[in-house]
């Protein structure tokens, strides 16, 4: 039997390799990069910015005694760095380096983690198939005609295809979950405020978390431990102690699962439908209890989403004028200025969205759109505790589809919209979500999704522990590494 | 059609954003297909409903002193597409100064 390779390995082996001694941070950090991984990457074009020598510099800091102890880290390039360049997947920033670290950036390089490089995005996270970023889409590792979900694609498909063990996105209405989901990882969306986001470029701020993106289980705790926690420079942030995830594998005997079926009956892919009843059947095996209900579909949520997030958005991505960073348009009057050097910098989906929401916030509509729109918010967030008081998790699809093509939805916002239909409500509710790889079908992956109350991210990762314990979570990255051929290649 | 182009050019405006005209036609047609999904929203009885507040429920304080983690000019300058005499540089807002 072949030797698992440091590529292969999970972050929590690789820091235990570290601390022991057995594996140096510089050859922690390097191995994605020299293993096959170089070679995917010309195809699969996850990363945006890397080189070696930020990387050398970057593992000869980290400190070798810690719990991340060299474990090479991909981050979604809006969040600040202040080793490599932060462009939100788009052109309006320029060459912009951060002077400061994100806080979750600084936490990690803390115990030492190691930034190898920034992950494509679709532009200010704005998408769901990482097509909308300026630099070039990224493509699924599992079939490069795909998509690999969006708007974290780069780094969901960093961590499946075995780049790094661990990256950090950002979700806003299921830009961690859908992408995990088409990537067949994990992808965590915390409860809303438990992870900073000071050095997180704003988006839609009611809306915005980081999230973690892993292949075990127990590497997604170990990163949520280190990650979740106040934060001085935030003053979005979650009141009271972060949740102790450290239960992760503490089974899920008794726990009761919401099982809203009303919302698959009808538009979701049957591997989708299939995985559903494996889940299910699992969890029932392993103790838990099965809890059938009806939820208020999710096309409410997505029109709700996209009048909140478009004008927050509308609002936040007012910074970008020109004046103080990035780039500027030429103009002889200030107001010139702003407008061309926003119209020249920002992509379509970013304009369509600026627009989008600088309309349901003006004078006449701000009622008829906005306002009605945060009522409705209200309702999803009371649908969701009706839902919580009758189970501890909810067990649903995290997209309709399967990976799509890539071009199959450019050119109508309304159908990439509705693919997220399945993971904009935990945004609207402030509650944590978790998309689970649940094997193949057809060559790609299938994964579904587990959302909790406020602040039940160690219920999440039980149950999702109790689903990876069972064999099919594991299945893609096994499966390369015991036959170590590239799974898009097959 | 909820927008259309001459609604299209104004909320431009509004957002200080540059379309070519060329482009305007299709945005609106965008904008209003969006608008109109959105409008399932009134199947939805909300009258009742208050506005969503997603602030936490009290505001963190803190001690009022200075914690020493602030930028000088020159390190927030660093990044200005125009800088000059540590200012950032723009063109000229008022003109027409003279008495």
């Amino acid at each position: 039997m072949t030797a698992v390779e440091t590529w292969q390995k999970s972050a929590r082996a690789i820091a235990a390799d570290v601390r022991a001694g057995r594996l140096t941070a510089a050859a922690a950090a390097a191995a994605g990069f020299e293993g096959p991984a170089a070679r995917w990457e010309r195809e699969v074009h996850a990363v945006l910015s890397t080189d070696a020598d930020a990387r050398a510099r970057a593992a000869a800091k980290a400190p070798t005694s810690a719990r991340l102890a060299g474990v090479p880290v991909l981050l979604k390039d809006n969040l600040c760095t202040v080793d490599h360049p932060t462009t939100c997947g788009s052109r309006i920033l320029g060459h912009w380096r951060s002077p400061y670290d994100a806080t979750v950036v600084r936490r990690l390089r803390e115990v030492g983690a190691v930034v190898v490089g920034k992950g494509n995005m679709d532009e200010f996270a704005m998408g769901s198939s990482t097509e909308f970023s300026a630099f070039g889409p990224t493509r699924n590792p599992y079939d490069l005609a795909r998509v690999p979900g969006g708007s974290s694609g780069g780094p969901a498909a960093a961590v499946a295809y075995g780049l790094v063990p661990l990256a950090l996105g950002s979700d806003t209405g299921g830009s961690v979950r859908q992408p995990a989901a088409f990537c067949g990882v994990l992808g965590l969306k915390p409860t809303y405020g438990r992870l900073s986001r000071y050095g997180l470029v704003a988006f839609g701020s009611s809306l915005d978390q980081v999230g973690i993106f892993a292949r075990h289980v127990g590497d997604v705790a170990e990163a949520y431990e280190v990650l979740a926690g106040d934060d001085p420079f935030d003053a979005s942030m979650r009141e009271g102690v972060a949740p102790d995830v450290s239960t992760w594998d503490a089974g899920v005997k008794g726990l009761r699962f919401g099982w809203p079926a009303n919302l698959w009956r009808a538009g979701v892919d049957g591997a989708i439908v299939t995985a559903l009843e494996t889940a299910a059947g699992h969890l029932e095996r392993a103790g838990a209890t099965r809890v059938p209900f009806e939820f208020l579909p999710g096309t409410f949520a997505v029109a709700t989403y996209y009048l909140l997030a478009t004008a927050e958005a509308s609002s936040n991505l007012a910074r970008f004028d020109g004046v103080r960073y990035g780039r500027r348009a030429s103009a002889d009057e200030l107001t010139a200025l702003y407008a061309r050097t926003r119209g020249e910098g920002f992509g379509p989906e970013v304009r369509r969205r600026i627009l989008l929401g600088t309309y349901a916030l003006s004078a006449g509509y701000h009622d008829e759109f906005y306002l009605k729109a945060q009522r409705a918010r209200t309702r999803i967030v009371r649908e969701y505790a009706a839902a919580f008081a009758r189970c501890d998790v909810m067990l649903m699809p995290a997209t309709p589809t399967l990976a799509f093509a890539l071009g199959e939805k450019t050119d109508d916002p309304l159908a990439m919209y509705l693919s997220d239909v399945f993971t904009i409500g935990a945004n609207l509710a402030g509650i944590p979500g978790l998309s689970v790889p649940m094997g193949l079908a057809g060559g790609l992956p299938v994964g579904v999704q587990l959302l909790g109350p406020a602040d039940a991210e160690p219920v999440l990762l039980r149950a999702a522990r109790a689903l990876e314990a069972e064999g099919r979570t594991g299945d893609m990255t096994k499966g390369y590494e015991r036959e170590f051929a590239w799974p898009g290649k097959r | 059609m909820a927008i259309d182009r001459a609604e299209a050019a104004r909320i431009a405006e509004l957002a200080r954003l540059h379309v070519p005209g060329a482009e305007l036609d299709r945005l609106a047609v965008e904008l209003s297909k969006v608008l109109e999904f959105a409008a399932t929203l009134n199947q939805l009885e909300l009258s009742d409903e208050p506005l969503t507040a997603f602030a936490p429920a009290a505001a963190a304080l803190r001690a009022d002193e200075p914690d020493g983690r602030t930028f000088d000019a020159e390190t927030a300058l660093a990044n200005a597409p125009e800088a000059e005499g540590g200012f950032f540089l723009v063109p000229p807002v008022v003109e027409d100064l003279e008495p």
